[in-house]
Parts: structure tokens; sequence; C-alpha cells
């Protein structure tokens, strides 16, 4: 009986969390007096860290399992409701598009870090590598702008698998200690580059796709108009879906196998027949197109690149969300994301102090909880995997 | 020992961490279908030799044959290919995992590893992987039959025993020539040993022609199991033959008890 029921679960509790996130979602972007922020944010915390321990964790857990289909599309229409109910509103639309790109550049630390150990101190300065690219090429080239964002992509995985070599090398700290290096010497080879605009940066034009100018106000009757930035929010949001599902048939696969087990013990990889090295290109290659993709999207959004923008700091900033979110789990990394992004913006207060306040929950997070506040579950090759 | 009975063949293997011989010019045959006990003090080289018979250290000196094939100087994923499978003597599980995942592990050769089939060729890939959960519920229920109902937990919530039986089924799943055994009963009761050793050798019944090296430091278990020994001492190979042959040597008691005079 029990495991008939366990088979057929049902879908209610895991559309009603999905509306509970999206209701969460526009009173945190709305709501403006700092005790309210501060409030939600709490609130926010303190549900995910109970979330999994709770039966509606494991009802919603269970659904998301057995019928990820439906539940999917309902995760997309509501987030293109909320998208959709601040249609007019710069600011916020702003903020959404942003989290969303830096959620994706933090998924694909999360296939590097996360899934194959690859650590990678430095995914602002890929991030950036997108961004000088689209710069470069949409000023000074007609490509057109999709092949631009790939491009923006394709060079970011390029410049790291130079990277790459010196890290097959090393492990751990010495492995940190080179994409640090990385991540300075970018900045500063953006600094003293005329050519790249120097500390200035470089102006980016909007996008344009299909002969639509993403850039302009989109007229909506007589008296309204909508935000442009309602373009780049949509277009971010289909990104990340397609990431999303690229990450989950990637995790469901021997691919996530073999990075899972070189990430765990090499040695015992090696000895089981697997290409350590080969694995380890593969994550850190794709964890940085993906960082590339998001950075040239993010340029062409806000259009303009500096090398103020893809400090350390930033890489630090990266590599806190994909901790704290869950290391290895796609849906853990965004709310971490939402949270570390947006929280600055809304609450003025913290925001001389974020570094401090960040660090701080880093280290309690990582003292109390360190799978983060939604740790990676098993993997479930297929839907319904393992519950017969 | 006719030759073409051979399947390993070590001549002048020799293993140096900087001044240190951790293993010096053994020679070692190992006849196909044999179960060789390998003894020896803490520190007499047998981990070592283990370790570069799989390629993780490599060699100073001499050459190693399998099945007929040179394989001095290869690396641990073609020793793994060319039949030879192992396990730790400290459990080197993906404790994370499940108890399938960690299967799959061993089962490598046989996975196919390609992007495009494991991205977008989906309905194939369940297919693959139907097959191989079958393949993997089928050893562990020969092995034990309570493993199976266990195979999608993590590795982490299984008892010592029952890692020690993942671990040595996720050895046999690549179907190997020649299984290396590090000290299976290490951290074990001496029940729990018993049963591991019972469970290995039903399974060895059921998989003809494999062959063995048991590293292992109980005496009970080598006296069971193996059919001839190899004691090293200080890297060296001190003695060779029947177990009770080699108890009697007066050099392996001296080795193991220390010298008389």
């Amino acid at each position: 009986m029990s495991a008939r029921a366990a088979q057929q679960p049902v879908l209610w509790p895991a559309f009603a969390a999905t509306g509970a996130i999206a209701c969460f979602a526009y009173l945190f972007l709305r709501v403006e007096a700092q005790w309210e922020v501060a409030a939600l944010a709490v609130g926010a915390v303190l549900a995910l860290l109970a979330f999994g321990r709770t039966r509606l964790g494991a009802a919603v857990g269970a659904a998301w399992s057995v019928r990820p289909v439906p539940l999917a599309w309902g995760a997309l229409l509501a987030a293109s409701v909320v998208v959709a109910l601040f249609a007019e509103d710069h600011f916020a639309l702003l903020l959404i598009a942003t989290v969303l790109l830096y959620g994706l550049a933090c998924l694909g630390l999360t296939i590097q870090f996360g899934y194959a150990g690859v650590v990678n101190f430095s995914g602002a300065a890929f991030f950036g590598v997108g961004g000088y690219t689209a710069a470069v090429l949409a000023t000074h080239t007609a490509l057109p702008h999709p092949l631009v964002l790939a491009a923006g992509g394709v060079l970011a995985g390029a410049i790291g698998s130079l990277l790459v070599l010196p890290l097959l090398r090393t492990r751990g700290h010495y492995a940190a200690l080179i994409t640090i290096a990385f991540a300075i010497l970018f900045k500063t080879f953006l600094e003293v580059n005329d050519a790249l605009g120097g500390p200035q940066g470089l102006k980016v034009p909007g996008m344009r796709m299909l002969g639509w100018s993403f850039n302009d106000n989109i007229p909506l009757g007589e008296q309204t108009e909508l935000s442009f930035y309602l373009s780049y929010a949509v277009f971010s949001l289909l990104l990340l879906a397609g990431a999303l599902l690229l990450m989950r048939r990637l995790e469901r696969s021997w691919l996530g196998l073999s990075l899972d087990a070189v990430r765990i013990d090499e040695t015992a990889a090696a000895v089981f027949g697997f290409e350590v090295a080969r694995w380890k290109i593969l994550a850190f290659t794709l964890g940085n197109v993906l960082a590339g993709v998001a950075g040239a999207a993010y340029a062409m959004m806000t259009g303009f690149v500096a090398p103020a923008s893809f400090t350390f700091a930033e890489s630090l900033i990266m590599v806190s969300i994909v901790i704290l979110g869950g290391l290895g789990n796609p849906v853990g990394v965004l709310a971490a994301a939402a949270l570390v992004l947006v929280l600055p913006e809304k609450l003025q207060v913290i925001q001389e102090y974020r570094f401090l306040l960040f660090s701080g929950f880093v280290i309690l997070v990582l003292l109390f909880r360190p799978e983060g506040l939604l740790p990676r579950t098993l993997r479930q090759y297929l839907p319904g995997w393992g519950r017969a | 020992m006719s030759e073409t009975a051979t399947l390993l063949r070590c001549e002048g293997l020799s293993v140096r961490f900087g001044g240190l011989t951790a293993l010096n010019r053994l020679d070692l045959r190992l006849r196909d279908g044999e179960i060789l006990g390998l003894i020896g003090p803490n520190g007499s080289g047998k981990t070592t030799f283990f370790n570069a018979l799989t390629g993780l250290y490599r060699a100073a000196g001499g050459r190693t044959w399998f099945a007929g094939a040179e394989i001095t100087g290869l690396r641990p994923q073609a020793i793994y290919d060319a039949g030879i499978a192992r396990t730790f003597q400290r459990s080197r599980l993906c404790l994370p995992l499940s108890v399938f995942d960690n299967l799959m592990i061993g089962n490598h050769r046989r996975l196919s590893l390609g992007l495009w089939f494991n991205l977008c060729r989906r309905s194939r890939f369940a297919q693959e992987l139907q097959r191989h959960v079958e393949r993997a519920r089928a050893l562990l229920a020969a092995f034990h039959p309570r493993l199976p109902e266990r195979m999608f937990e993590p590795a982490g919530a299984l008892g010592m025993i029952d890692r020690r039986r993942v671990e040595v089924c996720r050895a046999l799943i690549s179907e190997p020539r020649l299984l290396l055994l590090d000290e299976p009963s290490a951290g074990m009761t001496h029940d729990e040993t018993r049963e591991l050793m019972d469970d290995i050798l039903a399974a060895r019944e059921r998989l003809p022609g494999l062959s063995i090296i048991l590293i292992e430091h109980e005496m009970g278990v080598i006296e069971r199991v193996s059919e001839r020994c190899v004691v090293l001492n200080f890297g060296e190979k001190i003695c060779e033959g029947p177990f009770a042959a080699v108890v009697a040597d007066p050099q392996v008691q001296e080795a193991y008890l220390g010298s008389s005079s």
C-alpha cells in the first residue's frame, strides 16, 4: 500500500510550494520598509533550513521526483507571473534579471565545484570574459547577438581550458590559489589594457534578436509603457531554464556519476578506469561557458563593462552563493543567489557591511550546516528512481 | 607451473620512495584461477605491491606481465581495462553516493560515457540503466540476500561489513580476471570476517577463473582461503609455498616474532 502511494504522490504540495516561493519573491521585491525586508529575509532562511526536515519537504521532493514535467511548467509560469507583475518597474526587473544571470553563472560554478570538485575562485573573471567579448563583438562586428552570447561562452571556455592545465597538476588549496591568481590577473590586465577601455571600461550595445530591440520600452496602449528590462528578464529566465534542464540531465547520467566519483576520490576513480583529467576539463569548461554566456547577457543588459565589476570580491560572492545554497543543488544555489544579491539592494542599512555580514553568514553555515541551506539529495537517474 | 597457465608474472619489481626501498626485486607468479595469500609484518611492502601493480606507484625497476601482455608502467586506467580490480585497506567507497552509484563506478568499463548519449538520448540511456540495475541487483543478491534492498541508500548508511561487501562487489562487477583484496578483515570482528570470506568464496564459485591475491593479517583467513602464500619482509620475498610450510619456516617466524638470539 505505502509503496503504491509513494509511486503516485499528490502534486499539490509541490505546486503550493512553487506558489509560495513566487508570492515570497513578489513581496520581497515589493516591500520597502527596512524591518519588513529584514523579516522576510530571516523568514526565508529559516524556511529553507526547515524545508528538508518537514513532511511537506518530503512530499515536494517526491512530487518533483516522479512528475517533474508539469511541475517544471508550473514553476516557469509562476516565474513569468512574478516578472509580469513588475512589468513597469525598471528597478525590480533589473534585480530579477541580475539574479537570474548571476544564478546562471553560479550554476556553472556548481558544475565545477559541486559536481567535479574543481574549485574556481575566478567566476567573476569568466563572467567578465563573456561581458568584454560581448562589448567588443557587438560594437565592432555585425555578428547576430545570439552568436555574440555564444561567443562569450566559447571564449570563456577557451580561456578556461588554458587555466585548467595548471589546475590539473595541483589539488586543494594550491588549485584554489591558481584561480585566485587568475582572478586578480584578469582585473589587472583589463585595467592596463587601453584597447579594452582601461579602468573606464567599454560601452556595450543593447541586445537585438529577430528584429526585436531589447533596449526599447514596450508601449502598451496609450498610457502604459512596459520597462525594457522586461525583455531581458524574460530572456534570462529562458536561458536559466535551459541551463537547469542541462544540469538536471548532466547530473542524472553517467556523466554526473563520473564527476562525483572524481570529486570524492580521485585515486579510487583512477583505479576503476576513470580519466580524471577528462572529467575535470569537461566540468571546468562547461561551467565557464555558462558563466561566459551569463556575463555576455549581463553586459548587454547593463550597457557597460568595467574591471571594477569583475573583481576577486565578486568571485568570492559567487563562491559563497554556491556554498550557501547547497553544494551541487541548483535550486538551493538559485535561492541563495536571490538572497545574497537582492538583500543589499533592498536593505540599505547593510550596504556598507554586506561583505562582513556575508562572511559571517558563510562561516555560520559552514560550521552548523556544511552541506548548505538546501542540501543535495541522492542522484535519481529517472523519475521515481529508487522508490520501488 | 606451465607458462600458459600463468596469469600474472612479476620479475624484479622494485619500488623506491627516495632512499627507502619499499619493494626489492620481487619475483612473483600467479596461476590462472589461483588464490594467493600475501603476508608479512607491517611495512613489509604488501600494499606497496598492490599500488605498484595497479599503476598508482611507478615501479623503479622490473617488469610485469598480465594475461600474456606486458603491463609494466601502465596507468591505473589501463590496468583496470586489462582486468585487474582491487579493494583498499581503508575502505574507499564513495560514502555520499548510493550503493548503486558505487557499483557503477566499478562498472565503468561498461558505461556509455558519450556526451550526446547521456544528455540527449534519454530513452536509450534508460534502457542501458535498466540493464545495469539488474546486473547490480543480481550481484548484490548473490553476495548477500539483504543487500539489494539497500541498493538506493547512501553507502555511508551501511555498517562496516556491508560496506566491505559492497566494496568487493564494486571490484567484481567489472568481471576482472584478477581481484586484489587488501586486508578485507580490517576493522571487523572474527565472525564478520568469516562471513565475508564465505561470501567471497561463494562468489568465486560463480566466477570460474577468477584469481585472487589476498593481503591479510588474520592467519586463520589465510589458512582457510589461500592455496599458496608469499611472505614479504622489508620489501623482499622471504618465503613461498603452502600455508603450513610457510608458517613452519624459521625465517618467517623470525620476521614475525623477532630473532631469538
